[in-house]
């Protein structure tokens, strides 16, 4: 049964991300590519980040919604490259991250600033800016570089003093 | 000889993958030790997520390198069933965590390594591991810049710490030749562009690592001595109790999984 891709698409775009529920994998952005070859259905995945637990997870919830939706012949592919980037998470993946209550990726950089920390300055990085996704505030602070998964930086808003994640650019 | 760009030996990629997969594997196993018993939550939460990256990393290069060996092993079994002497990480990655600082100063090193490498593999004439590069470069960059940002802060923080940070210098200085010493394997890759020499290296690592260095006020020691082995199976005594740990589930229960 050859189903157009559209199809295929529509479908995957109903599977949430195992770590943010509130983002669908075509939202994440990290299906590649849906085709077919002769009667098997060919979906090229990329990871996020090379040791993210979630990559078995999004493979086994791909197959089991395609197999749930009648699909027999399937064989998924990780593909390395180009290595995926949160420019591809979709508009719509943004704001449903921060309805959600995560800052999303950053399209925005600071001027280094002279208070800024040693070791920005130091490798001319630029800080983003993130604002609060609660109030908007962009006076925010980076508490860790590392949050509750790979994806994520802590931060705390000056503001309104909640901390909240922010998925870092990458 | 003839040489053919991008082509060679499959024994001698092989080996050479598992010296890139196995460094990144032991030093992701010593950074996964500090799970639960980091300073601050944060630290520990950053260290398990760079474990987790480095681990990722490794799992790349040894379902490569298993096959380019074609003898059906995997990441798993290359992993979980090989003994010391057919690990080829370099030295540095199974020395012991010691204290906070100390694992910092190894992860500065390692990091500092990693992006000089991963830079110049990106263009390898070997189109996987230039897409192992390029993926896991992005991973390496952004650990070289929590290594310094620590590094810096506690070189220059209080006596204590400065004194903890020049210790750990000292104590692993030793350990950073190794990276940039090649053999024959280094040859050949170079030769046919895959890869380059190690010694090649050395200048971008070591302006990365001094401009750290000076801005956490620590001396580099003046000695050039490097302890090597790593890369040829001799190991320090330290491995063997990694692997101990590391290996144990598959080797008690053999083929387990969960």
């Amino acid at each position: 049964m050859v189903v157009p891709t559209d199809t295929i698409w529509q479908w995957l775009s109903e599977v949430p991300d195992p770590e943010i529920p509130v983002l669908s994998l075509t939202d994440l952005g990290v299906i590649r590519s849906v085709t077919w070859e002769d009667e098997t259905l060919v979906v090229t995945v990329t990871p996020t980040y090379t040791g993210c637990p979630a990559t078995s997870i999004i493979n086994l919830d791909i197959e089991t919604k395609l197999r749930s939706c009648g699909i027999v012949d399937l064989r998924l592919v990780q593909q390395l490259s180009p290595p995926w980037t949160t420019d591809w998470l979709t508009e719509d993946g943004r704001e449903k991250l921060r309805g959600y209550g995560i800052a999303p990726p950053a399209q925005t950089e600071e001027e280094v600033a002279a208070d800024k920390n040693r070791v920005t300055r130091l490798l001319s990085r630029r800080d983003p800016v993130v604002p609060c996704p609660r109030c908007a505030s962009k006076n925010t602070k980076k508490v860790s570089q590392f949050g509750s998964t790979p994806c994520k930086s802590a931060y705390r808003c000056q503001d309104c003093l909640e901390p909240f994640d922010y998925f870092k650019c990458h | 000889m003839s040489l053919e760009l991008g082509e060679v030996d499959n024994d001698i990629l092989f080996e050479w993958l598992l010296r890139r997969g196995d460094t990144v594997l032991v030093v992701g196993h010593r950074v996964s030790e500090w799970c639960g018993h980091a300073p601050v939550l944060e630290e520990d939460i950053a260290l398990a997520n760079i474990a987790l990256d480095l681990i990722g990393q490794a799992r790349l290069w040894l379902s490569y390198a298993g096959e380019v060996e074609g003898k059906g092993r995997g990441e798993n079994e290359l992993a979980y069933l090989r003994d010391v002497w057919d690990f080829r990480n370099l030295l540095i990655a199974e020395q012991p965590n010691g204290d906070f600082g100390k694992t910092l100063m190894r992860q500065l090193f390692v990091d500092a390594y990693q992006v000089s490498l991963l830079n110049a593999l990106v263009s390898s004439k070997n189109s996987r591991i230039a897409e192992i590069a390029e993926k896991s470069l992005k991973e390496a960059n952004y650990h070289f810049d929590r290594s310094a940002d620590l590094v810096i802060r506690l070189g220059d923080g209080t006596p204590e710490s400065h004194k903890r940070m020049q210790q750990a210098l000292d104590d692993l200085w030793s350990y950073t030749g190794e990276m940039f010493i090649g053999d024959a394997v280094d040859t050949t890759m170079a030769n046919v562009g895959i890869a380059p020499l190690p010694e090649e290296l050395k200048p971008a690592w070591e302006d990365m690592i001094q401009t750290v260095m000076d801005e956490a006020t620590l001396k580099i020691p003046d000695s050039g001595f490097a302890h090597t082995g790593g890369i040829t199976g001799r190991h320090s005594e330290h491995l063997g109790h990694i692997l101990a740990d590391m290996q144990f589930l598959q080797r008690s229960y053999p083929g387990a999984t969960w």
